[in-house]
């Protein structure tokens, strides 16, 4: 197997008024679990439900009611630990975090926080160029999303909507071993799409199913080596966190933001306060939220309703025996098996079922990088097109590896390939017998092609005079050509025997 | 018959299976016994109607010879109990207006045994009280009163209805619950029994949390049968409890034999407290010689961490009570304080709870608080769970060297007066868990029964504790005991 080694990169250099300065950032990522019932209610997780229809009395925190765990949810949590190649603590513990709001009915939000479920992992973010940088991963554990309260709706009111309250989430945190805005967001990017991979989150971002924490801070250059050999957190900056982003291209403008901010303060001789910021995309800047000193006393402590959770090695191992294939490992064997290049391999294994389509097509086509030319550049722009999902393509993966055996074998041009493709697309059938149904072979006979240009050279005597003095004009007689024989000359044969016949 | 309310579940469920009575005649009995009990103050909801039907529906099933244990039993069930589409209030204003859509996992055992609930039991606020003056409804009374004195005394707390209730021959049993000893310092202020199970023995669903990791149900009866029989029903393991064991239920009543011939009974000397009253002395002395003579074996014993027990308790449950009680803010259900104009979601949460919860919640809310406070986590919640770990680890000790029970007092004292704590230091009301408290620290099965009579004709009780898991073998030796000690007082009727 092919093993890809990368180039660690620099970190993004800002240029202050006075020095070069460069980022530190760590994630703390919070991503819905996908389940079909809450982490401990056993209510429904389904979006766009009517306002608190997915309420369950323990999501409503009636007195009395208790939380059950759902062993789905442990399940998923673990196998995202897996696929991130993390630590899977057999006995973790659920703790709560105190603070009043009305979409948190319970008053406490139930995490762990003292005894996590997923210990250290890791995630290797490419960057192109064959840069990756290896983010590490400090923890995952579980934890209760809250609910959603709507101040828009009355002048007086405010109203809450309990649906979401108690969905389980990941939160899935890093190091800090991000080194700018583009890389914050190559990892979110590459998270969501190992977590895709695994079935364990949907990554909709839009929904909110996916949202990010972005924790940066200000550093000169040699400080971050310095935090690296000793984990001491003074040799960094303050830190500012962001709070709930939900878009890659928030996540870099409001650290690019946040950066600038920081520098400006320093620079100027003041300190930046540690505090939780909000970034206003309306307006591109980041606004404090809160101050250290209004930040909530969460009051955590073990949760008296909940044993720990103890789950077994054996339960572990099947489900790492049950992982998929992520996306690293299908990338290099997509390039090792198929030829493929990195950013061919990088494109089709960027979303499971995209990667699955393409290996269906191999499953017969022979030539990987033609295949991937088709499936990356006709079908999927086609696809974006029409807003069809790719699960949803009217060609099956069976007519693709048609459609460009038939281009391999020199049955068809790529011109012609591009009508059949269509009309497959939109009419369905097998490709080589439409090709010979409709006559759209290509002229390979020789003899038939020369024939075509001695009539063409024949009519176009005047032409001939010119061609010879300037042998760019020999495109001319070939495009006669191709039109006299309905496309379907072999453009190769066409141009050999122009260019003999013109000796030129 | 005569004298229906003052039969036992043992001798009623008899007379009920021999067609002596009827569920129905003996539901109205103590019907209209509790409504002339109103000084009592015991019961804070009536709920004649359900018993009435509960009663003819039991009644119809003894006929069918269909009835299952507890079949036309009236019972009382104490206000912490959420009981469907029946006001439950935890005896706070904070639940003004509640009343829950579901039933609690042990009310719902009860009514499926058969047991009719006559009404919802007076208690103090939230749990938290040991003398019942905590309570939204005012107090529950002591149907006791010291000799030729009729200042009126409290029935203890927190299960202080179901204790007044009982006692007063209201209800054949009630449901109770204990989080530092609100089961077995009520049952011995007024001459009956309380067990308090091992911690995961009942179902917490559907009950009004006040310490998750002390509450516990049990049953508060007129005699150790009684509770044998009662606790059957209550218990069993709930899938809607992730604390409640998976363990099956042995037959308790089966277990009363009286023979306690060879088991070893310790007496824990740390429970000889400084200033201890002599009779409460004398009490624990003959309660000792009682059980030797029926055949035990009698061992001193030491749980050296005893001291720590009620300081570590009042600093984990007001923690685990000022998160469970933070869901009292006004939002969804029960109280909530009007607004002026301009006032938002702060106000609205402080002048709710301000005005919702009484002042003993209020004090432990803050020291819960407190407690859980970065800066303090450490030094007191910290340290209270490992003093925790510590007395469980006391009791482990001396069970594994083959001792069965511990004989302890129940309470420090007898029934106190109604008023008389009010304005002590609130440790002095505290100290009255004093002997209770380890019990369920510890997650352990402990049971008070009565055992004499002060100078002043008052009852008072005496404890027993068990190993876990293993209240069978407690409650036959509470049954040989309370065999030797005849308990036989009732309090004069004056109500």
């Amino acid at each position: 197997m092919l093993d890809l080694t990368f180039e660690t990169p620099k970190p993004k250099v800002f240029a202050g008024a006075k020095h070069d300065w460069e980022l530190v950032i760590g994630m703390e990522v919070h991503a819905q679990i996908s389940s079909q019932a809450k982490l401990f209610s056993g209510a429904s997780t389904k979006f766009g439900a009517e306002p608190n229809a997915n309420v369950a009395f323990v999501d409503a925190a009636m007195p009395g009611m208790l939380p059950v765990i759902n062993d789905f949810c442990v399940e998923q949590a673990v196998r995202t630990g897996l696929g991130l190649n993390a630590e899977i603590n057999l006995k973790s513990a659920f703790d709560r975090k105190n603070y009043f709001y009305p979409d948190l009915p319970q008053g406490y939000q139930i995490s762990q926080l003292y005894e996590p479920i997923v210990g250290e992992g890791e995630v290797l973010v490419e960057l192109g160029g064959g840069k990756a940088r290896l983010v590490r991963i400090e923890r995952i554990h579980i934890e209760q999303d809250a609910g959603k309260s709507i101040h828009d709706m009355d002048p007086h009111m405010s109203f809450v909507d309990l649906n979401r309250t108690g969905v389980a989430l990941m939160e899935i945190v890093s190091r800090p071993d991000i080194r700018g805005p583009e890389e914050a967001a190559a990892y979110v990017t590459k998270l969501r799409q190992i977590l895709r991979y695994l079935g364990t989150c949907d990554g909709n971002m839009q929904n909110g199913n996916l949202r990010a924490d972005v924790n940066v801070s200000i550093c000169r250059h040699g400080q971050y080596e310095k935090y690296q050999e000793t984990q001491d957190f003074s040799h960094l900056g303050t830190r500012c966190e962001i709070k709930n982003m939900n878009s890659m291209r928030f996540i870099q403008a409001a650290i690019d933001y946040e950066a600038r901010r920081q520098i400006a303060i320093v620079e100027a001789g003041g300190s930046v306060d540690q505090e939780t910021r909000l970034y206003d995309p309306d307006k591109n800047e980041t606004r404090s939220m809160r101050s250290k000193e209004e930040a909530h006393d969460y009051r955590y402590f073990p949760c008296p309703d909940l044993m720990p959770l103890e789950i077994e090695q054996a339960w572990v191992d099947d489900i790492e025996a049950s992982l998929p294939e992520l996306p690293d490992a299908k990338k290099v064997r997509f390039m090792h098996d198929f030829g493929l290049t990195d950013y061919d391999a990088s494109i089709l294994t960027a979303e499971v079922v995209n990667a699955a389509y393409f290996e269906k097509v191999m499953g017969t086509a022979s030539d990987g990088k033609l295949a991937a030319n088709w499936v990356i550049n006709e079908l999927f722009g086609r696809l974006k097109k029409d807003e069809c999902d790719i699960v949803d393509s009217p060609i099956s993966p069976a007519q693709l590896a048609g459609i460009v055996a038939l281009i391999k074998s020199d049955a068809i041009s790529g011109k012609i390939a591009k009508d059949l493709f269509e009309i497959i697309y939109t009419e369905g059938g097998d490709p080589a017998e439409i090709v010979e149904k409709r006559g759209m072979k290509q002229v390979t006979d020789t003899g038939a092609i020369e024939a075509a240009v001695d009539a063409i050279i024949a009519a176009n005597p005047e032409q001939v005079e010119k061609a010879k003095q300037n042998p760019k004009l020999a495109g001319w007689f070939v495009g006669q050509v191709m039109k006299a024989t309905g496309g379907k000359a072999n453009p190769k044969s066409v141009n050999q025997l122009v260019a003999a016949k013109l000796g030129l | 018959m005569s004298d229906l309310t003052k039969l036992t579940v043992a001798q009623a469920r008899d007379a009920l299976r021999k067609g002596e009575t009827t569920s129905l005649e003996l539901s109205d009995a103590c019907l209209t016994a509790i409504e002339g009990a109103g000084a009592l103050n015991a019961f804070v909801h009536n709920t004649p109607e359900l018993a009435r039907d509960q009663a003819k529906d039991a009644d119809a099933r003894l006929q069918a010879r269909e009835a299952p244990a507890l079949c036309g039993i009236p019972m009382g069930i104490k206000d912490l109990f959420c009981t469907k589409g029946v006001p439950s209030q935890a005896a706070s204003n904070i639940l003004g207006g509640f009343t829950p859509e579901y039933e609690s996992t042990v009310s719902q055992q009860l009514f499926d045994a058969g047991a009719v609930m006559l009404g919802k039991l007076n208690m103090d606020e939230f749990a938290m009280g040991s003398s019942n003056e905590t309570s939204c409804y005012g107090n529950a009374v002591n149907p006791w009163r010291r000799a030729g004195d009729d200042t009126p005394l409290t029935p203890g707390g927190s299960s202080g209805g179901s204790a007044s209730a009982v006692a007063a021959d209201l209800c054949l049993a009630a449901t109770g619950t204990d989080t530092g000893g609100s089961i077995r310092q009520p049952a011995a202020f007024v001459g009956i029994t309380g067990i308090k199970p091992t911690y995961g023995r009942c179902s917490r669903w559907g009950i009004v949390a006040f310490a998750s990791s002390l509450d516990q149900a049990g049953p508060m009866t007129k005699d150790v049968r009684d509770a044998a029989i009662v606790l059957q029903a209550m218990c069993g393991h709930d899938p809607k409890d992730s604390t409640s064991a998976d363990l099956a239920v042995p037959d308790f009543e089966a277990a009363l034999t009286g023979d306690i011939r060879g088991k070893v009974i310790g007496i824990p000397r740390e429970y000889r407290m400084d200033g201890m009253p002599d009779e409460i002395e004398a009490l624990w002395s003959r309660g000792r010689e009682m059980l030797q003579d029926a055949g035990a074996q009698i061992r001193d014993i030491s749980l050296p961490h005893t001291k720590y027990a009620l300081p570590a308790y009042y600093v984990i449950a007001p923690a685990e009570a000022s998160s469970n009680l933070a869901r009292y803010d006004g939002v969804r259900y029960g109280h909530r304080a009007s607004l002026a104009a301009g006032e938002g979601i702060t106000e609205m949460y402080e002048k709710t709870r301000a005005e919702g919860f009484g002042l003993e919640v209020q004090r432990r809310v803050m020291i819960g608080t407190y407690v859980l406070s970065a800066g303090f986590y450490d030094a007191y919640y910290n340290r209270a769970r490992r003093v925790r770990t510590l007395i469980k680890k006391d009791f482990e000790d001396v069970f594994a060297t083959g001792v069965d029970a511990i004989l302890t007092p129940a309470t420090p004292s007898a029934a106190f007066g109604l008023g008389e704590m009010t304005d002590a230091d609130p440790v002095q009301m505290y100290l009255n868990d004093v002997f209770t408290v380890t019990v369920n620290l510890a997650g352990l099965p402990g049971v008070a029964i009565p055992a004499g009579l002060d100078a002043q004709g008052l009852p008072l009780g005496l404890q027993l504790i068990g190993r876990p898991w293993e209240e069978g073998d407690l409650l036959n030796t509470a049954y040989a005991l309370e065999q030797a000690v005849g308990f036989v007082a009732k309090p004069s009727k004056w109500w």
